[in-house]
């Protein structure tokens, strides 16, 4: 059976329609969507809103946010994703936005997610949202899955124990999507009928909290629940501990301290007596499957998490990706630049061929360089993004994180880092992006530095083009071991980082293996979207504005980019070139490639005089080069500081200038020692020159 | 190995059941792992275990994948006594 999604179906008419209706007052119904991560959350939310949602960050911090509007029987309902979150213990920042949301917004309704196959784990965060004033409504989800695991559970009896109505769902198919807005409509309007059950602490532990609660009465400020507080404190949730210190006379802070120094093995007790009381609550509603049951993701994980096999299958896995990107991608980027890049600057030539010359140049070379980049990589962008929302889907990413755990644990990294340096293969910028996934800041900080070192596809075409110019026959030769030398670098690079810069702390590795699903394609298909949106409106601007201002620095003050601006700074970089063996070209070459990697051949083409790429710029290049100095350039492109865009992603993710500039400081340092020491190595040993 | 002997989590074989006794460590581990399941009381089943590197333990319904120090982290006394080999 399938159910509509809602009523009317999405459209982006809907969602002019709620914003028209939030202009005239009428009244908005606040859902919060809460769950565990890999329950399913974001189909739900999908299914309900629809493109009625838009996809943001949180105000000041780098977590992303969802909101969407539905209508359900004639009321408009105000959809919030909060992060997926295991607790609400503020460990991180997830999990403060999650409970700083319901209690501070208090939305009408919030929507616990929990996956029936996992339910006891999933029903945590349940124990821990029933602790706070705003009404609760259980979705349970997968219970096909569950069912598929010989666990049979009976929503009426799960909702009786617990006292808040129960949904039971299968949301990647739909099913449960209108019973559960029914549910959080009759919540809205009615409210509960009865209190729900809450869980309770220890005996053992009942006392202290009742003390601690009584120390700290009236110091807690709302919208902070005075029980709620004492519970965090015994926990040890920092974020609480600093309110109420701050918030109680010294002598009576000693106290509550005194009492929670006798209990520091509280945050077990009290996490312990949650998973009891969720014991209770699912006892009666569920049959549980026979021990030594072989399920599906067993015999996968045979395979898949095995340290060869599993490395294998990622290797296959990496190739076909590649394959694809470049049979597929390539052809239609190539054609794109071809026909709708080239063609609209032919065209604007043409049309404005009275039009100062600088006009012309500017519109042609400088916007349209910078717009038809962007545009031209869509295509491979979109590809990349199938096949990472495909593998993360399925619950296959989480295994191949796992695989690659042990190789990043050299760099002080673990195995969550894997995903978004890969990404950096198709993009950096989505890479640098990605590492918010890494769960402690240093490590995140780590990932985002060492992103840019993964060679990406615009540095893989530069290379396509080049290699064979310089090196003819050899050129597949060294396209190999100039990526291999990227890849060496970034982990020597991540090695020194980690325990030079960053202490050498260990990282913890904590990570849930997700049962594998069946992908769902409505949800693939939305996390591409708003993956390309956040690409078009992230890094297209600016790829655009820093395309503009080389060009008029590679324009001004004559016409002549001999004698432009550009030109002096390159001639300015002519000392560091001359040690690899450069000419001032090519050292202009590498500056104007900070724009987008591919400009690199334009700069080369224009330089050496030749109008378009292609044989001309082979026959302009060939001979301009001895093999040293050529490989010492095109490993010093390979390693170059990243493009404009993904240096300004990567200050807003670090939200620091000044790691922005260490990343560009030693990335520049980098490929230009590199690059030099590859030229004098060749040299003293006689070889190339 | 006796019923009875405390051992870090990473010291289980494949397939070998315990029962968590204690998690040892700072507030903000002991709280993650907490949260995932690994309370005292809880059986846990080691799924993969190749001595080194990262492994896979399955607790309260829920696969985790598990750094070798932090399950180290994780002290369990075997359900079953295992066969002497």
């Amino acid at each position: 059976m399938r159910t509509s999604c809602h009523d009317g179906g999405p459209s982006p008419a809907d969602l002019l329609q709620a914003e028209e209706v939030l202009a005239t007052g009428e009244q908005v119904i606040q859902v919060a969507l809460a769950g565990q991560p890999n329950v399913g959350k974001s189909t739900i939310f999908n299914m309900l809103t629809g493109l009625n949602q838009h996809v943001g960050n949180w105000p000041g911090k780098t977590v992303e946010r969802k909101v969407g509007f539905y209508r359900h029987n004639g009321r408009l309902y105000r959809l919030t994703d909060l992060p997926g979150t295991y607790s609400l213990t503020a460990n991180s920042e997830e999990e403060r936005i999650a409970r700083d949301f319901i209690l501070r917004e208090r939305p009408d309704v919030v929507v616990a997610v929990v996956d029936a196959a996992i339910l006891e784990r999933s029903l945590y965060l349940l124990s821990e949202l029933l602790m706070l004033p705003q009404p609760v409504v259980l979705a349970l989800n997968m219970v096909d899955v569950a069912r598929q695991r010989g666990l049979e559970i009976e929503p009426h009896v799960l909702e009786a124990a617990l006292g808040i109505p129960v949904v039971p769902m299968v949301a990647s198919r739909g099913q449960g999507v209108r019973e559960l807005m029914d549910a959080v409509e009759a919540v809205a309007t009615e409210g509960l009928p009865c209190p729900p059950n809450r869980p309770t602490i220890r005996e053992d532990h009942q006392a202290v909290l009742r003390e601690i609660a009584a120390l700290i009465q009236g110091a807690v400020p709302p919208p902070y629940p005075e029980d709620w507080a004492a519970l965090k404190l015994l926990e040890g949730d920092e974020e609480v501990t600093a309110l109420v210190r701050s918030h109680l006379a010294p002598e009576q802070w000693e106290e509550v301290h005194r009492l929670l120094m006798q209990h520091e093995d509280a945050a077990l007790a009290v996490a312990g007596a949650r998973y009891d009381w969720i014991r209770r609550m699912v006892r009666a509603a569920v049959v549980q499957p026979r021990a030594g049951r072989i399920t599906q993701t067993d015999r996968l994980d045979r395979v898949a998490t095995h340290p060869v096999w599993g490395l294998l299958l990622l290797l296959l896995a990496l190739g076909a990706l590649f394959w694809v990107t470049y049979t597929l991608g390539a052809p239609v980027q190539a054609w794109l630049d071809a026909v709708v890049v080239q063609g609209t600057a032919a065209w604007i030539r043409q049309t404005l061929a009275s039009a100062p010359e600088w006009l012309v140049g500017f519109l042609a070379d400088g916007v349209l360089g910078g717009a038809g980049m962007v545009v031209t990589f869509l295509p491979i962008l979109a590809i990349f993004f199938t096949a990472l929302g495909f593998l993360e889907d399925t619950g296959y990413m989480a295994r191949a994180a796992y695989v690659m755990d042990r190789f990043m644990h050299f760099m002080g990294l673990h195995g969550k880092s894997f995903l978004p340096l890969f990404l950096g293969f198709g993009c950096n910028v989505p890479a640098v992006m990605g590492a918010r996934i890494v769960d402690t800041p240093k490590a995140r900080l780590l990932t985002v530095l060492l992103a840019p070192l993964v060679p990406c596809t615009a540095r893989m075409a530069v290379l396509a083009v080049l290699a064979p110019i310089f090196f003819g026959g050899s050129a597949t030769l060294v396209s190999w071991g100039l990526v291999a030398l990227n890849l060496l670098v970034l982990v020597v690079l991540g090695t020194v980082v980690h325990e030079l810069v960053l202490g050498g702390e260990h990282v913890a590795f904590i990570m849930e293996l997700p049962l594998y699903h069946t992908p769902n394609w409505r949800t693939i298909g939305l996390s591409v979207w708003q993956r390309l949106l956040a690409f078009l409106e992230k890094a297209g601007t600016i790829i655009l504005v820093v395309s503009v201002v080389v060009w008029v620095l590679s324009y001004f003050p004559s016409g002549d980019i001999q004698a432009s601006y550009l030109a002096s700074a390159g001639r300015g970089l002519a000392a560091v070139g001359r040690l690899m063996g450069l000419r001032w070209e090519f050292m202009v070459a590498l500056l104007t490639s900070f724009v987008a990697k591919e400009n690199t051949i334009a700069t080369l083409g224009i330089l050496f005089g030749v109008g378009e790429a292609g044989e001309g710029l082979a026959g302009a290049l060939r001979g301009v080069l001895p093999p040293a100095a050529a490989l010492a350039y095109l490993a010093t492109q390979m390693l170059f500081i990243p493009c404009a865009a993904t240096t300004a992603a990567i200050r807003q993710e670090t939200g620091s200038w000044r790691w922005t500039l260490v990343s560009l400081g030693l990335l520049l340092a980098v490929s230009l020692g590199t690059g030099v020491a590859m030229y004098q190595v060749a040299r003293l040993l006689g070889w190339g020159v | 190995m006796n019923v009875g002997t405390e051992l870090p989590l990473s010291a289980l074989r494949p397939g070998e059941r315990a029962l968590v006794r204690r998690v040892s460590g700072g507030r903000g581990i002991v709280g993650r792992l907490a949260s995932l399941g690994f309370t005292p009381g809880v059986e846990v089943t080691m799924i993969q275990n190749f001595g080194r590197g990262p492994l896979i333990v399955e607790v309260r319904g829920a696969r985790i994948a598990l750094g070798r120090r932090e399950a180290a982290r994780v002290w369990v006394q075997p359900a079953v006594v295992p066969s002497e080999v």
